[in-house]
């Protein structure tokens, strides 16, 4: 599916929270059209890492850049990248005061001036294919967790973005309800999206993804094809990790 | 059978005998509290209704009071203009009139969410320039009154609607700007807030009425009546910044992170995500301080500016009728308590209201 040109690009990245060393000399490439998982286990910087390409947290050196577009101070430049990227989050983070057509139409009514009648069809569109667009009047409370995912999900994609970030965007879920949301996942990563996402979902992985990143300690230890990662992994740190969510 | 009153049984849960255990007798110390409220009511209300109803002069004189022995009305029914309208000319109080009633539908209008469209932006600054006109005339045929004579029910109006209206915008700015990245919009605001919450709203007003034409250069005048309305807008918005604040405080980091992620800018992020949350939160703080800055603005009176208490004042200054300023501060405290009831429901209605809009399907 992926094509030589790169659309993410991570060099040299550092971050620090205080003292703690959150992300160490990140060096990431994302191509188009790549589906990337990011794997690892909690306080590792995955989320932190995902979170700096859109600027939801500041790096404080190496650089980071998306559509040839630097990630810096410059508000103009993280408004663009902002628009280019959708991101999905583990908590859902819909707008409770809003109805689910008003959560979906928001950001293209107001970030790129659509008319609304425009932005309420392209908004229809986007939860017919999440297949809940007959819950368009209701407010984000009144629906179930998977549901509110998938809401989640079409109003990243109402922006037309060309990445989608996932952080952790099953974690939230009961059970019954993770399976809704891959599938959506699923559907985008075969219609050719680029996709960076960070989960634990290793069947998800298997199945779409081009690359497997395996991060600890705020470094990414070890970087392959899912086959190769989860078969034959490299690391020790790796095999570890590996073994222990296979064991339960 | 009182067993199965008590527990509830089939039938016998209606009736006032029914209802009084349920709610009054329910358990020892329900009783000894509803028996202590009996008491306290009886040894209070027949004296009261003795007084205010039944020995009260409602026409008449001093003489007529006195001699009835009760509440003397006749006062209110004597001097109720004085009260209402203070100093204003008297043939002219049909304006201030006028403008009171503009006052009360304009708020109707304002409260109703059905009128929260495009057109109420510009009715209400229409609303506003009318009642500027009825009150200072001086166009349209009208006596130019000037401000100076301005008093009672309408000065305590345009003190407090003018104070809670133009202190919300510059609030709201204040709180933003308490929890800005940037360091020195930061202390700005916290110096603002911090200077204006630590001195009393009298300080301010005699500050704006005594020192401040003091520092201004020779022949500056800035209107008394201006410099106390800007007075309690400064003092006001200090409060209102903080409460609104805390609002922004209990919007969780997710929200602003999805603003952030869909790309709205800082303000629209704010205006259209974060603002409509966060007040929604905050409405009972926030009416509290509505109706504390309605009820302060009656502290003018220490700067000469005749609002609704001052006028009362004014009209017990009469020798004849200075025995009975009971019933005058009565008056003036009921006027006061309409509005601020008034406000208080709006706000269960309006918290009622937008929490029925999440729920609804």
């Amino acid at each position: 599916m992926a094509n030589d040109e790169i659309v993410i690009s991570l060099k040299d990245v550092n971050k620090w929270y205080g003292s703690f060393h959150a992300l160490h000399d990140i060096n990431l490439s994302v191509r188009k059209g790549e589906r990337v998982v990011v794997a690892g286990p909690s306080g590792s910087g995955k989320s932190t890492m995902i979170r700096c390409i859109n600027r939801l947290e500041e790096h404080q050196s190496g650089s980071i850049t998306v559509n040839g577009t630097e990630v810096s101070n410059d508000v103009k430049a993280v408004e663009k990248v902002r628009r280019d990227v959708g991101m999905v989050f583990q908590q859902f983070n819909l707008f409770p005061h809003l109805t689910v057509l008003e959560n979906l139409t928001l950001a293209p009514i107001w970030v790129k001036h659509m008319p609304k009648a425009e932005a309420a069809d392209i908004a229809m569109k986007y939860l017919e294919r999440v297949k809940i667009h007959e819950q368009a009047k209701k407010y984000p409370g009144q629906l179930s967790g998977g549901q509110q995912q998938r809401v989640a999900i079409a109003r990243s994609l109402c922006m037309r973005p060309s990445i989608m970030l996932f952080d952790e965007p099953t974690s939230a879920l009961d059970p019954e309800m993770i399976k809704e949301v891959l599938d959506v996942m699923v559907e985008l990563a075969e219609e050719g999206m680029t996709m960076v996402c960070v989960t634990h979902e290793m069947g998800f992985a298997r199945t779409v993804a081009d690359t497997v990143v395996f991060m600890a300690d705020g470094q990414i230890v070890e970087m392959n094809t899912p086959s190769e990662l989860f078969g034959n992994p490299k690391e020790e740190r790796t095999r570890q990790f590996l073994s222990q969510i296979i064991r339960h | 059978m009182a067993e199965r009153l008590l527990r509830g049984g089939d039938g016998l849960l209606s009736g006032p005998i029914a209802w009084a255990r349920k709610h009054l007798f329910s358990s020892p110390a329900n009783t000894v509290f509803t028996l202590l409220a009996l008491w306290v009511l009886g040894t209070v209300l027949p004296p009261l209704v003795d007084w205010a109803l039944i020995k009260a002069t409602w026409v008449g004189d001093p003489a007529a009071c006195r001699a009835a022995g009760g509440a003397c009305w006749a006062l209110v029914t004597e001097k109720y203009r004085l009260i209402l309208f203070g100093i204003y000319p008297f043939e002219e109080q049909w304006r201030p009139l006028l403008a009171v009633l503009l006052f009360i539908v304009m708020m109707l209008v304002a409260a109703n969410p059905r009128c929260w469209r495009p057109w109420l932006a510009w009715v209400l600054p229409l609303a506003l320039v009318a009642v500027a006109v009825l009150m200072w005339g001086g166009i349209f045929g009208l006596v130019l009154v000037p401000n100076d004579r301005w008093g009672g029910l309408p000065l305590t109006l345009i003190l407090s609607v003018a104070g809670i209206v133009l202190s919300f915008p510059l609030a709201v700015v204040l709180a933003l700007g308490r929890r800005s990245q940037l360091p020195a919009v930061r202390a700005w605001c916290v110096a603002y807030i911090e200077l204006w919450r630590g001195v009393p709203l009298i300080s301010v007003l005699f500050m704006a009425s005594i020192m401040f034409p003091l520092f201004m250069p020779e022949g500056f005048t800035i209107d008394k009546l201006l410099r106390a309305q800007l007075g309690i807008i400064l003092f006001t918005a200090a409060y209102v910044a903080e409460i609104v604040r805390g609002g922004l405080q209990a919007i969780p980091r997710g929200q602003y992170e999805a603003a952030d992620s869909i790309g709205l800018t800082y303000w629209q992020k704010m205006r259209l995500v974060i603002l409509p949350q966060a007040l929604k939160v905050v409405i009972p703080p926030l009416v509290g301080q509505f109706i504390t800055t309605f009820k302060d603005t009656s502290l003018v009176i220490i700067i000469g500016l005749y609002d609704l208490l001052s006028s009362t004042k004014v009209a017990l200054s009469d020798p004849q009728w200075r025995a009975f300023y009971v019933e005058g501060y009565v008056v003036a405290a009921l006027i006061y308590f309409v509005f601020s009831y008034l406000m208080s429901q709006y706000s269960q209605y309006l918290e009622r209201r937008l929490s029925a809009g999440v729920r609804r399907g």
